[in-house]
């Protein structure tokens, strides 16, 4: 529905006739009431507000006009285009906004349809584990020491006290390099990054190193030739066991809970002395009603890995004062950390390379 | 280890009678002596189980061809009625009126072996008479148990008679322990860890002679610095082992033989020191101990000829090696059933010496495993004497009065340690008394001298060389549960290096770009590098073998991060999964030409320059990104069609890693196993190349068992890293408006982009923000052999609007550009 065809039709409204005004008036009021679309409503504005409407033409042939008659139908004609005006800008925003309100409606999607186009990359929890232990020490200041993982014989055993002839070398079995005589393995464990760091370090120092080693452990569900470590070392004035029992509870909290501390219990490593293996409140149990945990299997506690206050000749070989120096060192199992902490069944998990393996860890821990 | 409780029991009578096996495990544990198991042998026999009294028996042949007893037993009142019992028997070693063991009707044997009365061989048998083996107390299945006379009375418990049950600690002993390989040292721990009296075993007067037991010459002194023996003569070899010694070898694990066997076994168990009988009629001349010469061999024990080093120990006599120092004895002087002249021979040896031997001859025993921790000393002669002692009481003969004693233990040196030390070490609160009494309690001898201590080890503790293993004595003692926990004083460190933190950025950025990350082990084998495809003459062919390699197939450190990522690939796309992409950082072992590592002294620190050439003589080790991409890269979907993985992916994750640690690295086309010749892009920083990306080649996709078409790339990350940029400077940038100008170049095929593109840039001026390749056409309206390329230019200027005719002018001389250097035709 629309008025009359105005545009090529002009109705002649005289801006003295009030009647003529006054029906001008209701004609675009009646035209805009009658759009039913911003498309109608646009041709309602042109033919009712645009320059070759009646009113717009009405409004020019007041400066005609003479003076005494030109305010009053100015005031005229001008109120009735303002009125027009307002009726229009309602009725746009009106038609708008049933616009937008079907357009949404038409535009509604199923939102359970899938959405990933590429699958989700991961990190491995080796990786990201290793950076949660780094972190907990760098919390406390400490600093992460590397070193290589084909080594010398005399940093992974001799400097750390383990001699040609220690009885303790066989309880390492190493894989050794060709040629066997050029002294190089694949290191054992991580501490020769300890022996490197207080060859290269002046004390104070404070560093963790988590890493790779290797022996000529079988392939199995509980061992493999490749595993992780993570040593910590800290030589300083005055360092003493306590420290290293306090640094081993803060790490075991950070890593397991709080409440999880541990204990120590006598053991023998070369490269410190006094020796200990650490055990860990088990996590599970906490210790309470252990006899039905499958964790810890009724022990209450859980072995973690062996610490000990660094063996003074360890401490002379690398060229730290040992009168003057005390020193704690550690070392854990990152993969076991990783299998007690998440529960993973069987360590070759870690090494297969199946993607639901580390998918289902994420990109961080 | 494993010790008997019973035996511990006897050895530290004061062990209080309400502490349980479990407890003195625990407080043993304590000590230093780690708990691996207890068993409890035994405790899986239920009753009844009685003496019973062979009243009469009937042998009774059967058609199988064996005779069975038919027994009439009294059982006392312990069957309820008193009357005799009824049993079937298969042994034939007892008579009418022997005490036996008798499992009646309801009782349960090892293995969950329920009795009951039961038919068999025509009788109804109501129980049974047991052999050793049935009742867990050996292997002896050759008859019954025949029961002492005195051993009780028909109906009383027989499990306190033999005694059935025990209990058995298994200790994991630490190598500086090694005196805790005997009753000797677990009954001094445990009387240590009740601080009961502790009464040594070993504690004997040493019989002396001026004659020699047998002749001895020992031409070692460093290797053998004590050889001492006694002989018997007269010997029974018939005679057999008592039971409960019988009993406590085989509770400590160990198999009865014979009583003159059993008797150094027992020996050895006790106190700790290995001993060996010679069937003394068997030697040939004066005993000889000495290194072997070369080409010498010798029959050990367990039959095996061996050929000897003459690093090995020997004894020997006229007839050659006849034992194998510490290890194993020779087969030519063994005891044996007829044995009734026996040199006994008990030594101490140079650790270091049976370390090698045994590890040489790969044959651990139980001699070598106690030698080479290291025995007591002083010892040697009390345990020879133990053994003839014992000999004679079970086996008759007589102790013949000479006495084999050459050589004599070194003297220990004293410990100088301040008494505060251990206080100072471990942070408990350790008065110097405390010290002291610790100090004695473990066996030292203590003198003091204000709070200096000059302290003696004794002679069982060879471990105790240094003041910090005295700390360690005095504090298992003190009890490391008392340790306090005090984090140390704060540590003042930077935080990760730069490097650690980008490499964390680079396995975050490939996450996000859909990468799973591998951890793979680096061995390989020729066949694996043959896989890809390499050629004879490339450098990663060079491998670092492994002297000892857990697999011939894969005897070597690899060089590259692929076959680890496509072995990974193709177990999952074996798994179901072959739509993948996977990365792995890790290091790989480039071998340089070097000579051997050093061995330095441990008593200084190696100069620096020293330091330097071991480090030099160690293999390149930089650390490498490799990944692999392989199927769809997209999945088709309700929105249209999946995107198969190509040569793209694999430059494009090279870029993003560049990208995310600051660094911006071009490509050029390159040939290089193992990927497609033609689809390999070098990834470049500068003029450096930092590794490849690409195509697989179709040869290598077959040889390892990935989806056609698998893109790959390994980068030197050590080298990347290295060019990471330190700081960024923050970019200053233009609000003018933008002026683009787009350009189609027709060129030749052959010409790459990165060319066109840079001869573009180059031309295009300063103004030039960036310019984007945004289309590729080939096709009849640019004719054979060429391609048509479309860039966006887009140009700005710091400080004002560009006008048309600026940005136009920098698109022509840019076109030129391209034209003149690579015949580039404007569209």
């Amino acid at each position: 529905m629309s008025g009359p065809n105005t545009s090529f039709d002009p109705v002649e409204v005289t801006p003295l006739r009030a009647d003529q005004v006054e029906e001008m008036r209701e004609q675009a009021f009646a035209a805009i009431a009658g759009a039913t679309d911003l498309a109608e409503l646009k041709q309602v504005r042109l033919d009712h507000a645009g320059d070759r409407s009646p009113l717009a033409l009405a409004n020019r042939e007041i400066g005609a006009l003479p003076p005494q008659a030109r305010k009053e139908a100015g005031q005229r004609v001008g109120q009735a285009r303002g009125a027009v005006q307002e009726a229009l800008v309602a009725r746009q925003a009106e038609l708008e906004a049933q616009h937008e309100e079907r357009m949404l409606v038409e535009e509604a999607v199923d939102v359970t349809l899938p959405t990933t186009r590429r699958r989700a990359g991961s990190r491995h929890p080796l990786t990201t584990l290793s950076e949660d232990i780094a972190d907990v020490f760098i919390a406390l200041g400490w600093e992460v020491a590397e070193g290589p993982v084909v080594e010398a014989e005399w940093l992974n055993f001799d400097a750390l006290n383990l001699g040609p002839d220690h009885p303790a070398r066989t309880m390492q079995d190493t894989l050794w390099t060709e040629p066997a005589d050029h002294h190089v393995v694949l290191r054992t464990h991580t501490s020769p990054v300890q022996a490197r760091t207080m060859l290269t370090r002046k004390p104070p120092i404070h560093v963790v190193c988590p890493g790779r080693v290797y022996r000529t452990d079988p392939y199995d569900a509980t061992h493999s030739p490749m595993f992780h470590q993570v040593e910590g070392l800290v030589v300083d004035e005055g360092i003493t066991m306590a420290h290293l029992k306090g640094t081993l509870d803060h790490f075991a909290a950070a890593m397991f809970g709080d409440g999880i501390t541990t204990r120590f219990r006598p053991s023998y490593f070369p490269f410190t002395e006094p020796s200990a293996e650490v055990d860990l409140i088990c996590w599970i149990c906490r210790g309470v009603n252990s006899e039905e945990c499958r964790t810890c299997r009724g022990e209450g506690w859980v072995e973690w890995g062996g610490c000990g206050v660094v063996n003074p000749r360890v401490l002379i070989a690398c060229g730290v004062d040992a009168e003057r120096f005390t020193g704690f060192a550690f070392g854990m199992g990152i993969d076991r950390t990783l299998m007690m902490r998440y529960a993973v069944a069987d360590l070759r998990d870690l090494f297969e390379g199946d993607v639901r393996f580390s998918s289902a860890f994420g990109t961080e821990l | 280890m494993r010790a008997a409780v019973s035996w511990i029991r006897a050895v530290v009578p004061g062990l209080p009678a309400d502490v349980t096996t479990a407890q003195l495990a625990d407080r043993l544990t304590a000590l230093g002596l780690k708990l691996e198991a207890i068993e409890r042998p035994g405790h899986d026999i239920t009753g009844p189980l009685v003496v019973g009294r062979v009243l009469s028996f009937e042998d009774e042949p059967q058609k199988n061809g064996k005779t069975i007893r038919w027994c009439s037993v009294d059982v006392g009142a312990a069957n309820g009625t008193g009357e005799p019992q009824g049993i079937v028997c298969g042994a034939h070693n007892f008579a009418v009126g022997d005490l036996v063991p008798v499992i009646l009707p309801g009782g349960v044997l090892p293995g969950n072996f329920e009795i009951a009365a039961r038919k068999t061989y025509g009788h109804v048998s109501a129980g049974m008479i047991c052999s050793a083996r049935e009742l867990g107390l050996g292997d002896d299945h050759a008859g019954i148990i025949v029961l002492p006379p005195d051993a009780g009375a028909p109906g009383d418990d027989v499990f306190d008679v033999l005694p059935l049950r025990d209990e058995v600690i298994e200790f994991e002993i630490n190598p500086d322990r090694a005196y805790a390989l005997s009753l000797r040292g677990v009954g001094r721990e445990a009387a240590l860890a009740y601080g009961v009296p502790f009464t040594d075993p070993a504690d004997r007067p040493a019989p002396s002679s001026p004659s020699a037991a047998y002749p001895v010459e020992v031409e070692d002194p460093v290797g053998c610095p004590v050889f001492t023996g006694r002989s018997v003569t007269g010997f029974d070899p018939s005679a057999p082992t008592p039971d409960w010694m019988a009993r406590r070898i085989q509770l400590s694990g160990m198999r009865p033989i014979s009583l003159a066997v059993d008797v150094t076994n027992y020996v050895m168990l006790e106190l700790g020191q290995p001993i060996h009988g010679f069937d003394r009629d068997k030697l040939a001349g004066p005993i000889v101990v000495r290194r072997a010469r070369e080409g010498e061999r010798l029959r050990t024990l367990d039959g095996v000829d061996r050929n000897l080093s003459v690093e090995d120990l020997l004894i020997t006599d006229d007839s050659g090696p006849i034992g194998l120092a510490g290890v194993m004895g020779g087969e030519t002087t063994e005891l044996c059933e007829t044995t009734t002249n026996i040199f006994i021979e008990a030594a101490h040896w140079d650790p270091v010496a049976i370390f090698r031997t045994e590890r040489r001859h790969k044959l651990p025993s139980e001699a070598s495993k106690r030698f080479e921790r290291g025995t007591d000393p002083t010892i040697p002669l009390i345990a020879a004497d133990r053994v003839a002692e014992l000999l004679t009481t079970y086996g008759g003969g007589t102790v013949e009065d000479g006495v084999t004693s050459v050589g004599a233990a070194p003297a220990r040196t004293a410990i100088l340690i301040d008494a505060e030390l251990p206080a100072r070490v471990t942070g408990m609160d350790i008065p110097a008394a405390t010290t002291v009494d610790n100090l004695r309690a473990v066996g030292c001898s203590v003198v003091e001298d204000g709070s200096s201590l000059s302290v003696t080890p004794p002679p069982w503790r060879g471990d105790i060389t240094d003041p910090f293993d005295l700390v360690e004595e005095v504090a298992r003692i003190v009890g490391y549960a008392n340790v306090p926990s005090v984090l140390p004083p704060a540590a003042h460190g930077r935080g990760l290096t730069r490097s650690q933190r980008l490499r964390r950025r680079i396995g975050r950025t490939l996450a996000g770009e859909g990468y799973v990350e591998i951890v793979s082990f680096p061995f390989i084998g020729t066949k694996d590098l043959d896989a890809l495809g390499l050629e004879d003459s490339d450098p990663r062919r060079t491998v670092l073998r492994l002297a000892n390699a857990l697999s011939s197939e894969e005897p070597s450190m690899t060089t590259t991060l692929l076959p680890g990522l496509l072995k990974a690939a193709s177990r999952n796309a074996g798994r179901g999964a072959s739509d993948l992409a996977l990365f792995e950082t890790a290091t790989v072992t480039l071998p340089r030409a070097t000579g051997p590592a050093p061995i330095f002294g441990v008593d200084q620190r190696p100069s620096d320059a020293q330091l330097d050439e071991l480090d030099k003589a160690l293999p390149a080790q930089p650390l490498h990104l490799g990944l692999v991409v392989a199927g769809e890269r997209e999945r088709p979907g309700w929105w249209g069609e999946g995107r198969a993985a190509t040569w793209a992916d694999a430059v494009e994750a090279v870029r993003r890693v560049a990208e995310s640690v600051g660094v911006e690295v071009t490509v050029r086309a390159a040939a290089r196993a193992p990927w497609h010749p033609g689809r390999c892009a070098e990834v470049m920083v500068g003029d450096a190349v930092l590794g490849h990306a690409g195509e697989l080649h179709p040869r290598v996709c077959t040889a390892y068992g990935v989806p056609g078409r698998t893109a790959a790339a390994e980068l030197d990350l050590s080298r990347l890293l290295e060019h990471a940029a330190a700081m960024v400077e923050a970019p200053g940038f233009s609000n003018f408006p933008l002026a683009k100008e787009d350009v189609a170049l027709v060129v030749d095929a052959s010409v790459s982009v990165a060319d066109v593109e840079a001869a573009l840039r180059e031309g295009a001026g300063e103004y030039l923000e960036s310019i984007r390749l945004f289309d590729v056409y080939t096709g009849p309206q640019v004719g054979e052999g060429k391609k048509s390329l479309a860039f966006a230019l887009r140009f700005r200027a710091p400080d004002r609007t560009l006008t048309e005719e600026e940005a136009g002018a920098a698109r022509d001389v840019a076109v030129r550009l391209a034209a003149e250097r690579l015949g580039a035709v404007q569209r």
